[in-house]
C-alpha cells in the first residue's frame, strides 16, 4: 500500500469562524424583520377600507386623521344592507358565481378524467392545449363577443346584452380551463393499479369515477371549486361590457358605477360596500385556506 | 371447475413481441407461479389473463369458457397487486366489500364472507382501518381479504410480496401457502424472486425474453433443468457454469475442466452422456451445494481437488467460498468449520453425480 | 394432486377474425365516451374564445358602421394616431415594469417565508397572500381613496415629513407609477406563494452539499435554487407578462386611462373606443395589437412545457 502525501500546509481561502446557531438566528430575525414589513404593506389598504368603512361623511370631509376612527359608526353598513340596490347586486353576484361553480366542475371533472385516464387521439395535445386558452386574454375577447351577442339578440330574438344570465355563458371560459388542469393533476396522481382493482372488482368507467376518483380526488375538486367561485365573484370587465342596467350588475361593476354618483363620492360607503363584496372570497379563503393554495399552486409542484 | 388454459398467446406491442407464443394448462386447484427475469411477459402475460390487456393472437379460457374478448368483471377472477392498490378513502371492510357491493349482495351475505376472510387472515381488529394507518403488512392481507371474499375462479397475484422487506416476506409467503390450502382456489402467481417460486409452487413456469423455458414441479426443474436459462435461474447461488470436455480413453470417460483437472464421469451419470460427443467444448453445470469440503466419505461420484480461495462470505450456517478455475469464478458452500480463509488454498469435495453438462451454443442441457 | 386436464376440443380454432373486429369495437367504445366527456370543454372553447379571436380579426376590417370592408384602414389610422403609440410604450412599459418587480418582490419573500420554520408559515403565507384574494376591483377602490387628491392618507401621512401633497393619479409621471404599484401590490402574492411551493420542492440535500462545497448564500441561490425553480420561474413570468398586458380593471379603475390617455393600456383603450365609443371595429383592431406579443408569448411557454415534458 502506498502512502499518500497530503500537503497539510492549511487552507487556502479565508476561513470565518462564527457560531452556526448565532448566524441562524440573525437569518431568522432578518426574515421575521421584512416579513412583518411586506405583512403590512399587504394588509394596509384592506385595514384602510374597513378603517373608513366605519366613518361618517361628517367625519370623512373634516379631513381628521385618515388613519384612526374617532367617532366609529355602522351607518354605512346598515344603510348598503338594507339598500335593495346593494343587495341586488350580492345576489346577482352569487347566483352568478354559484351557478358558474357547477356548470364548470360539470363540464372540468369528465373532461380531466378523459384526458388523464382514456387515451384518444388528440389527448395528449387537448390536456396541454387546454391552458393555452389563457392566452387568449378577456380584453381581447370582449369586443368579439359583444358584437356576437348582439347579433345573436338581432337574429332570434333573445336578448343576449344587458342580461346577467350571460355572463353565465362566458364566465367557464375563465374557469374551465384552470379547473380542468387542477383536476389532471390530481387524476394523474392516483396511480393506475386502483382503476385495475376497481375495473376487476367489477366497476364501470362511470362507477370507478363516481365511487373512487372523485372520493380520492376531493382536496383537488375543493380546490377547483374555490378557485372558480373567486374568478367568478372577482370579474369586472365581462359584467361591465354585458350588464349596464342597476338590476343587472354584480357586485364589483356596481359597487364602481352606483356609489359614485356623479362627482360626489360617498367613500364611507363605497368602501363599506367594497369591503363586503371582498368578504366571500375572504371567507373562503380564510377557512379554507389550504385547498386555496393548493388550487392555485397546483401546477408549481406538480410540473 | 376453474381451469385455465392458454394457447398460443402473443402480445405484441407496437413492434415489440413481449408474449411470444406461449401454452400452458393450469388444473383446477392448482397454484402455479410464474417467474423470471425483469421483461420476460410474466406479468404480460397474467394482466392478459385478468383482462387488463388485449390478446394480440391466441386464446385464454377461464374454467372451459374462452375469455379474449370477456371484460375482468365477467372473468370471475380476483387480483392482488403488487402495491395492494387499497381504495384509500374506504375502510378495510369497505375495501373488500367494494366489488360484493357493486353487485348488489345481500348485506348479510357480504357481512359473513368479510368476517370469515378477515379471520382467516387475521386482520379482524382492523376492520374499521383506513389504509394509511395499516403497515405494508397488513394491507397486503386486506389485499389478499378483498381477493378471498369474491370466492372466484381464479385467484391471480401480482408480485404482491415485492414491496416487503426481507423478513416480512417470509412471513406473508407462509399466509399466502396457509390461505391456499384452506381456500383451495386455483391460483397463478407471478414473482421475479425463484425462492417465492420454489416454496409456493406446485409447478413453476419459468419465462425468459417472451416465452416458456420449462414447466415443472420445483424439484423437477432443480435437479432436471432443461435449459442453460432455468439451470441458472433456479437455486441461490447459482449454478456454477465451467467449460469442460470429455474425454474417453479405453472406455474410461473423464471430465477435463482444466489442464490440471479432469474428473472421471460418475457411473450414476454414465449412461446418460453415452452419446455426447467427445472432446467437444461443453459447459460442466454443478450447484454450489454440491462443492462442499472433504468429509472423509469417499463415495462413487465425488472427486477431491485442491484449490485457493479469492473470497470467502461467513453465512454463519455455512460459508460460501468463491474461487478460480482458469477464468472462471466459482463458488462453493463449506461448513464454516473447515477452516475456509481468504487467500488459503483449501481441499473441495465435488459430488458429480449432481453434475450437468450443457452444449453451450444452444443453451440445451444434455 | 397434479392433473392436467386438457380440453383442446372445447377451444375453438379460428376465432382470429371475430376476435379483433370486436377488440376494434371495444375501443371505439372507449374512445367515443372519452371523447364526449371532453366534447363541452371543446365546444366551450370554440365557441366563445377561439371563433371570437377570429371574429375579431374579420372586425377589425370593418368601416365604423359596419357596413364595409376597409381591409387595414383601421391599422392605418390607429399608426397615425399619437394616443396609439402612446399606449403602445404605456402598455410594454407597464407590463415589463410591473413583472419584475412583482417577479422580484415574490421572489425575495418566498425566500424569507421559507426560512421560517414551517408551522409558523401558514400564519405569515395566509396574511401574505390577501392583495391577490381580495378582488382586484374592490382593492383598487381602497387605492384609488389613498390616492384621492384632495384626502389621500398617503399624502397625510407624508406631510408629516414635510413631504408635500403627491398628485398620485393626476400627474402622467405619477399616474404611471401609481398603476405599476398597485397592479405589483396586487400580483406579487401570487409569484410569492408558486415560488414558495417551489422552493420546497428543491431537496435540502442540494443545499447541503453546496455548503459543504463551500458556497455562500448569494452562491447558494445562484447555483442551486435558480436552475432547481427555472421551470416555474419561466412560466408564471410568462403568463404574468400576458396578464398583464391585457390588464383593464386597475387602470380602468384607477385613472380610467387618464390623465390625459397616458395610462392607457390596450384594454382600457380598447373599452374607451368600442364600447363607450360604439366603434366597435375599430375597438377591435386596437385590442388586437396584443395578438402578436401574446403569440411570442405562447411560442416561449410551449417550448418550455415540451421541454419540461421532456426532461421529466
Amino acid at each position: 500500500m502506498s502512502a499518500l502525501t497530503i500537503d497539510k500546509s492549511g487552507p487556502t481561502r479565508k476561513v470565518k469562524y462564527g457560531s452556526m446557531s448565532r448566524d441562524r438566528t440573525w437569518a431568522l430575525r432578518w426574515s421575521y424583520f421584512f416579513l412583518t414589513l411586506f405583512a403590512i404593506v399587504a394588509l394596509v389598504p384592506p385595514i384602510y377600507m374597513l378603517i373608513t368603512s366605519l366613518k361618517s361623511s361628517a367625519e370623512i370631509s373634516a379631513a381628521t386623521n385618515p388613519w384612526w376612527v374617532y367617532h366609529p359608526t355602522l351607518s354605512n353598513y346598515k344603510e348598503l344592507l338594507t339598500s335593495n340596490q346593494y343587495l341586488r347586486f350580492f345576489w346577482n353576484s352569487a347566483m352568478v358565481s354559484v351557478i358558474v361553480v357547477a356548470v364548470t366542475m360539470l363540464i372540468s371533472v369528465p373532461a380531466a378524467f378523459a384526458l388523464s385516464r382514456m387515451r384518444f387521439w388528440g389527448s395528449a395535445t387537448l390536456a396541454t392545449g387546454v391552458f393555452l386558452t389563457y392566452l387568449i386574454p378577456d380584453s381581447l375577447l370582449f369586443i368579439p363577443l359583444f358584437k356576437m351577442f348582439a347579433l345573436f339578440g338581432d337574429y332570434t330574438g333573445i336578448q343576449l346584452i344587458n342580461r346577467w344570465y350571460v355572463l353565465l355563458l362566458i364566465y367557464p371560459t375563465l374557469t374551465v380551463p384552470f379547473a380542468t388542469w387542477i383536476m389532471i393533476g390530481y387524476f394523474a396522481s392516483i396511480p393506475k393499479e386502483l382503476d385495475e382493482a376497481a375495473i376487476i372488482d367489477g366497476a364501470s368507467w362511470f362507477q370507478t369515477l363516481t365511487r373512487i376518483f372523485i372520493p380520492v380526488a376531493l382536496p383537488g375538486l375543493i380546490a377547483a371549486t374555490i378557485f372558480a367561485f373567486t374568478v367568478s365573484w372577482a370579474q369586472f370587465l365581462y359584467p361591465l361590457v354585458f350588464t349596464t342596467s342597476t338590476d343587472q350588475l354584480v357586485l364589483p361593476v356596481g359597487i364602481t358605477t352606483t356609489l359614485i354618483k356623479g362627482d360626489v363620492f360617498n367613500w364611507g360607503q363605497i368602501m363599506t360596500g367594497a369591503l363586503l363584496g371582498a368578504a366571500p372570497p375572504l371567507l373562503i379563503y380564510a377557512f379554507l385556506m389550504d385547498y386555496y393554495i393548493a388550487g392555485l399552486t397546483a401546477g408549481a409542484t406538480k410540473g | 371447475m376453474a381451469e385455465v388454459s392458454l394457447r398460443k398467446v402473443v402480445k405484441r406491442y407496437d413492434d415489440v413481441e413481449a408474449v411470444r407464443g406461449i401454452d400452458l394448462d393450469i388444473a383446477d386447484h392448482e397454484f402455479v407461479v410464474l417467474v423470471g427475469p425483469s421483461g420476460c411477459g410474466k406479468s404480460t402475460t397474467l394482466r392478459m389473463i385478468a383482462g387488463l390487456e388485449d390478446i394480440t393472437d391466441g386464446d385464454i379460457t377461464i374454467g372451459g369458457d374462452v375469455v379474449n374478448d370477456v371484460p375482468p368483471k365477467d372473468r370471475d377472477i380476483a387480483m392482488v397487486f403488487q402495491n395492494y392498490a387499497l381504495y384509500p378513502h374506504m375502510t378495510v371492510a369497505e375495501n373488500m366489500s367494494f366489488g360484493l357491493r357493486l353487485k348488489h349482495y345481500p348485506k348479510a351475505e357480504i357481512k359473513s364472507r368479510v368476517t370469515e376472510a378477515a379471520r382467516m387472515l387475521d386482520i379482524t381488529d382492523l376492520i374499521d382501518r383506513k389504509p394509511k394507518q395499516l403497515s405494508g403488512g397488513q394491507r397486503q392481507r386486506v389485499a389478499m381479504g378483498r381477493a378471498i371474499v369474491r370466492n372466484p375462479k381464479v385467484f391471480l397475484f401480482d408480485e404482491p410480496l415485492s414491496n416487503l422487506d426481507a423478513k416480512l416476506r417470509v412471513q406473508m409467503r407462509i399466509e399466502i401457502k396457509k390461505v391456499h390450502q384452506k381456500v383451495r382456489t386455483t391460483t397463478v402467481y407471478v414473482t421475479h424472486d425463484q425462492v417465492e417460486a420454489m416454496t409456493l409452487a406446485d409447478r413453476v413456469v419459468v419465462m425468459n425474453k417472451g416465452k416458456i423455458e420449462q414447466i415443472g414441479t420445483p424439484n423437477d426443474l432443480y435437479h432436471n433443468p432443461a435449459t442453460r436459462f432455468v439451470a441458472g435461474f433456479i437455486g441461490s447461488p447459482a449454478m456454477n457454469f465451467l467449460p469442460c470436455r470429455l474425454e474417453e480413453t479405453g472406455g474410461a470417460v473423464k471430465v477435463r475442466v482444466t489442464d490440471r483437472l479432469a474428473f472421471p464421469l460418475p457411473p450414476a451419470r454414465a449412461a446418460r452422456y453415452q452419446n455426447v460427443p467427445r472432446n467437444e467444448n461443453l459447459l460442466l453445470g454443478i450447484r454450489p451445494e454440491h462443492l462442499t469440503e472433504v468429509n472423509g466419505h469417499a463415495a462413487p461420484g465425488i472427486e477431491t481437488f485442491e484449490t485457493v480461495l479469492d473470497v470467502t462470505e461467513p453465512m454463519g450456517m455455512e460459508t460460501l467460498v468463491y474461487f478460480t478455475l482458469e477464468g472462471t469464478y466459482v463458488c462453493g458452500r463449506v461448513d464454516p468449520s473447515a477452516g475456509a480463509r481468504d487467500g488459503a488454498p483449501l481441499r473441495l469435495a465435488v459430488d458429480l453425480n449432481n453434475m450437468h453438462l450443457l452444449n453451450e451454443g444452444t443453451g440445451a442441457v444434455l | 394432486m397434479v392433473d392436467v386436464a386438457l380440453q383442446p376440443t372445447r377451444v375453438v380454432a379460428s376465432r382470429s377474425t371475430r376476435k379483433t373486429s370486436s377488440l376494434k369495437n371495444a375501443l371505439q367504445r372507449k374512445s367515443t365516451t372519452a371523447f364526449l366527456m371532453t366534447l363541452p370543454l371543446i365546444l366551450l372553447i370554440g365557441i366563445f374564445v377561439v371563433y371570437p379571436a377570429f371574429y375579431a380579426l374579420h372586425l377589425a376590417t370593418l368601416n365604423k358602421a359596419m357596413t364595409k370592408f376597409v381591409g387595414f384602414g383601421n391599422f392605418q389610422f390607429l399608426f397615425k394616431r399619437d394616443t396609439f403609440w402612446m399606449v403602445v410604450e404605456q402598455s410594454c412599459l407597464f407590463a415589463i415594469t410591473a413583472v419584475i418587480f412583482k417577479a422580484l418582490i415574490g421572489f425575495i419573500v418566498a425566500h424569507f417565508a421559507h426560512n421560517i420554520p414551517s408551522k409558523k408559515q401558514r400564519k405569515w403565507r395566509g396574511m401574505l397572500l390577501v392583495p391577490w384574494v381580495i378582488p382586484p376591483a374592490m382593492s383598487t377602490l381602497a387605492w384609488l381613496w389613498l390616492f384621492d387628491p384632495s384626502y389621500s392618507a398617503f399624502n397625510y401621512t407624508l406631510s408629516a415629513f414635510g413631504i408635500g401633497p403627491i398628485s398620485w393619479l393626476g400627474e402622467v409621471g405619477w399616474a404611471r407609477f401609481s398603476v405599476i404599484l398597485v397592479n405589483v401590490w396586487y400580483g406579487a402574492p401570487f409569484f410569492m406563494i408558486m415560488y414558495l411551493a417551489s422552493l420546497k420542492s428543491v431537496p435540502d440535500q442540494l443545499y447541503e452539499a453546496a455548503a459543504i462545497d463551500g458556497a455562500n448564500w448569494w452562491q447558494r441561490i445562484w447555483y442551486v435554487t435558480l436552475p432547481m425553480m427555472r421551470n416555474i420561474i419561466a412560466i408564471t413570468t410568462l403568463f404574468s407578462l400576458i396578464v398583464t398586458f391585457a390588464n383593464f380593471d386597475i387602470t380602468r379603475i384607477l385613472t380610467a386611462g387618464g390623465p390625459l390617455d397616458h395610462t392607457h393600456l390596450f384594454a382600457t383603450w380598447a373599452f374607451k373606443i368600442g364600447i363607450e365609443s360604439s366603434d366597435i371595429p375599430l375597438g377591435a383592431s386596437v385590442s388586437l395589437f396584443m395578438a402578436p406579443i401574446l403569440a411570442i408569448a405562447a411560442v416561449f411557454i410551449l417550448r418550455d412545457i415540451s421541454k419540461r415534458g421532456n426532461e421529466a
